[in-house]
């Protein structure tokens, strides 16, 4: 830091264009916002008004609301429980349980539901819905909140309990609100992730807003419709954006603390008790991941017949669909981690009033789903670059919108762990800038880019909506194959695409676990919400 | 060069060689479709054969589609539209969007069944039924017509899907033939009665297994299941409204040829093949689509209602009209 002090023309030059570009990755975010935005403006005000005070509003605000607040108290507890026991107790298998509560996010949302509602018509609605994304959304607590205990100093503890406090209040009283950043940052992943859910509550029969705008798209006849419900689900994302902005201002306080030693925290001891936290263990890992995958498995035995299935099923079609994931998500996850790096080098590098503003505008896309973002960017590409319509390069570019926060999330922190006073030396040392990028800056942040570009691939690979509006003509994605087919009910034929993507997001789960792991866990125990961050939309 | 400028020009070079690396074939065919997918790939393929013309299609939604045609404008890639309903074509029609067909194209298919102003072709129809659950509509009697269906008795028992493509025709014959305000009355009480679903496959297939005692759809997804499941595997039937009742709609799906169209030859072509006793024969036999061929002479699958005792209702394609009225009623019967 002490180098920054001294600002030659030289390093404000270099700063004006560090905020041009990270300006102009902001624009191009809030550019399908802004466009929706405006479209619903246009619109007449009483068709505004019809359209957002028409009877089906409330009950898709009740719903939303409803799904949004108990997945996200149910998976706070489920992810804390999860994390405490696999942290702090002494189990047997000790590796096996973060390894089981983990998994599960690598089912794509509407493959588990997929496998629910062909087990049983029972399976719809409400609870199904909560049983779904549940299973797939604790992780994202799971993960923040076993990270921050393993950071913990327990030095603390240890005074603690020799001062008298029981287990249970030292619990509440010390390490709950040490993990509260995390805990919390977590959780609002969990609601930004629910609020914008398509597949899934599609799957299940339950309806909320974001799955009402897909609907109004289809049925419309126009897109305006579909703009002004939009809107009110920006307002409800701008204000889980703002609750998220006061929770963290509040949290900065346990952030960074000095530490003593590090050591490993004590393990507690439950007697004959430990079986009973393994048999809940594993009874979850039933519900989230042994069901659904079985269920995948009996529909690969069965026949689906064609006139039931708007995809069949051929060695070809496998390949073509399985080669346009991968070859899109690779993309697309180059071209995302690309762009976060002016944002997250700013947030890194000069944290502040400005970058913490831009920081909430790519926030606010994340809580906006897929949807809006690719009716938006229509409508851009028709009007103002034709060029760009129904192009490889707008779906890639919808990508990049949607699943920059992630990489941004990732990439700040892999620069902050490359340190600024290396950065300074080589430059001092005669290096260039574009040499000190490449030999300095991003050999020392590549696994925290690497960990960027895996979880962006597993986002890509597994969206939906925007892929379904966007996709070049003759374009079909695995998702859009077993969407085609699931939304049909031909869940015989829609099986191998189903498995092929779930073996291709676990692929992209381990490696993500692999660059987040060693040094880089303890790392980002420091700041909860960064893992919770970079597991999002999984 | 500074960072950024050099990030800058390589991202650059990056998008500009992604987007690039699209194929553009002048040559082929770009056809919209709102028909399954089922029925659509077996006549692209029959097509590719006989013409050596290369189809793309994008398919979607009747009603998606057609916004996306009229949002794309002149700049639409499209040649040809395939509808799954006549007010699809209607809509683009009155947009001044389709290219008069030739005569020898229309005159294959009865009149009634094409675009009054000769722009677009009828090529299938299906018939609106009721399915019926074999136990569970075992006590009931069935409605005399589409609107008893809203009245009480029925609460809990039926399954919908508003948001279908296939449900709007549905909603503007109501309209066309009993008016707006016992249109909107007929759509509320749908409201406090059925279930709803997604798509008619998911009515369909509800109804069968036994979660709802009967559902609307359209002929077709019931013939599909059945191929699907086996005779053992159906526990329903299907109930046909008769007597000219609006339950008993037939909807026509057809195809027209954009004016913007980049290869209107090959565009007139495909049209003009759907209408062939080629693709009839193709779509009769195909043991996929269960629709009715409209090309006189040629016999749709055994297991449906015979065409000639179909009593469907007194509508001709413009009273029917274009389906823009039917999503603003079901906004406002809270059912969308």
């Amino acid at each position: 830091m002490a180098f920054y002090s001294l600002k030659t023309g030289r390093a404000r030059y270099r700063q004006g264009w560090l905020f041009a570009a990270a300006l102009a990755v902001c624009l191009v975010l809030a550019s399908p916002l802004l466009v929706i935005v405006w479209q619903a403006a246009q619109s007449d005000p009483a068709d505004f008004i019809d359209t957002l005070w028409r009877p089906l509003v409330a009950s898709l605000a009740l719903n939303t609301a409803l799904i949004v607040a108990s997945t996200t108290l149910l998976c706070g507890v489920l992810g804390l429980v999860s994390a405490w026991f696999s942290e702090r107790t002494r189990l047997p298998w000790q590796g096996l349980w973060p390894l089981l509560s983990v998994a599960p996010m690598a089912v794509p949302t509407f493959i588990s539901s997929y496998a629910w509602v062909s087990l049983s018509d029972d399976l719809q609605g409400f609870p199904a819905a909560l049983l779904v994304l549940v299973s797939a959304y604790s992780p994202l607590v799971f993960l923040p909140v076993s990270a921050a205990l393993r950071g913990l100093d327990p030095a603390l503890e240890e005074t603690a309990r020799t001062l008298g406090l029981g287990p249970w209040r030292c619990f509440f009283r010390l390490i709950l609100p040490q993990l509260r950043p995390a805990l919390l940052g977590g959780m609002l992943l969990v609601a930004l992730s629910t609020l914008s859910e398509f597949g899934a509550f599609v799957l299940l029969r339950f309806r909320t807003f974001t799955t009402e705008i897909f609907a109004e798209y289809r049925a419309g006849f126009d897109s305006h419709g579909a703009a002004q419900l939009s809107i009110a689900l920006l307002l409800a994302a701008a204000l889980l954006i703002g609750l998220e902005w006061r929770v963290r201002r509040q949290a900065s306080s346990y952030e960074r603390r000095a530490r003593g030693t590090r050591r490993a925290p004590p393990r507690l001891e439950l007697g004959a008790g430990k079986w009973l936290v393994v048999a809940g263990f594993l009874l979850l890992s039933c519900v989230t991941l042994l069901l659904p995958l079985s269920t995948l498995g009996y529909w690969l035995t069965q026949h689906g017949d064609a006139a039931v299935s708007p995809v069949e099923v051929s060695a070809q079609l496998l390949f073509d669909a399985s080669f346009s994931s991968i070859e899109l998500g690779l993309e697309g996850a180059a071209l995302t981690v690309l762009l976060a790096l002016p944002l997250g080098y700013l947030l890194a590098r000069r944290p502040g009033r400005v970058a913490a503003f831009m920081e909430r505008v790519a926030f606010l896309v994340q809580g906006v789903p897929g949807i809006v973002i690719a009716l938006g960017l229509v409508t851009v590409s028709i009007r103002v670059i034709p060029g760009l319509y129904q192009s490889q390069f707008l779906l890639l570019l919808a990508y990049a919108i949607l699943f920059l926060p992630l990489a941004m999330v990732s990439v700040r922190s892999a620069l902050l762990q490359a340190e600024s006073r290396l950065e300074e030396l080589a430059r001092s040392l005669g290096l260039k800038g574009w040499q000190t990028w490449l030999r300095v800056l991003l050999p020392m942040a590549a696994p925290g880019l690497g960990a960027a570009a895996s979880l962006v691939f597993l986002s890509i690979v597994t969206e939906l909506t925007a892929t379904l509006l966007l996709s070049p003509i003759g374009t079909e994605t695995l998702a859009t194959q077993i969407w085609a087919d699931t939304s049909a009910m031909a869940f015989a034929a829609a099986a191998p695409y189903a498995l092929i993507l779930t073996v291709l997001s676990m692929v992209s789960t381990w490696l993500l676990m692999l660059l987040l792991g060693g040094n880089a866990i303890n790392r980002l125990a420091a700041d909860g919400t960064t893992v919770a961050g970079e597991t999002a939309h999984v | 060069m500074k960072p950024f400028i050099k990030q800058g020009l390589l991202g650059a070079a990056t998008l500009i060689s992604l987007g690039l690396a699209l194929p553009a074939n002048a040559a082929s065919l770009i056809l919209y479709s709102a028909q399954h997918p089922q029925t659509v790939k077996l006549l692209v393929k029959d097509f590719e054969q006989a013409s050596g013309i290369s189809v793309k299609v994008r398919e979607g939604e009747g009603p998606e589609l057609v916004a996306q045609l009229m949002a794309e404008g002149k700049a639409s890639p499209a040649d040809v539209y395939f509808a799954s309903n006549s007010p699809e074509l209607m809509a683009l029609e009155g947009k001044q969007m389709l290219t008069h067909l030739p005569a020898t194209t229309l005159a294959a298919i009865p009149a009634k069944y094409n675009s009054p102003s000769g722009n677009w072709v009828g090529v299938t129809a299906r018939e609106n039924v009721l399915v019926v659950n074999n136990k569970l509509a075992a006590g009931l009697s069935m409605p005399a017509s589409l609107l008893d269906l809203a009245a009480p008795q029925w609460k809990g028992k039926l399954a919908i899907a508003p948001s279908d493509g296939d449900f709007l025709p549905l909603v503007s014959a109501v309209r066309a033939l009993k008016g707006d305000a016992a249109a909107q009355k007929w759509l509320k009480g749908l409201r406090d009665n059925a279930q709803m679903f997604d798509d008619n496959e998911g009515v369909a297939a509800a109804v069968n297994r036994g979660s709802v005692a009967v559902g609307i759809i359209n002929n077709y997804y019931w013939a599909r299941l059945q191929v699907e499941l086996g005779a053992k595997g159906m526990h329903s039937q299907l109930y046909h409204f008769g007597n000219g009742d609006v339950g008993a709609l037939l909807n026509v799906s057809g195809a027209g040829v954009l004016k913007t169209a980049h290869n209107a030859d090959a565009a007139q072509k495909f049209v003009s093949y759907l209408t062939s006793a080629r693709a009839q024969q193709v779509l009769a036999k195909s043991n996929i689509t269960f629709e009715y061929p409209l090309l006189p002479g040629i016999a749709p699958a055994p297991v449906l209602k015979p065409f000639s005792q179909l009593a469907p209702p007194p509508l001709d394609m413009q009273k029917l009209g274009d389906d823009s009225q039917a999503a603003p009623m079901l906004r406002k019967a809270g059912l969308l």
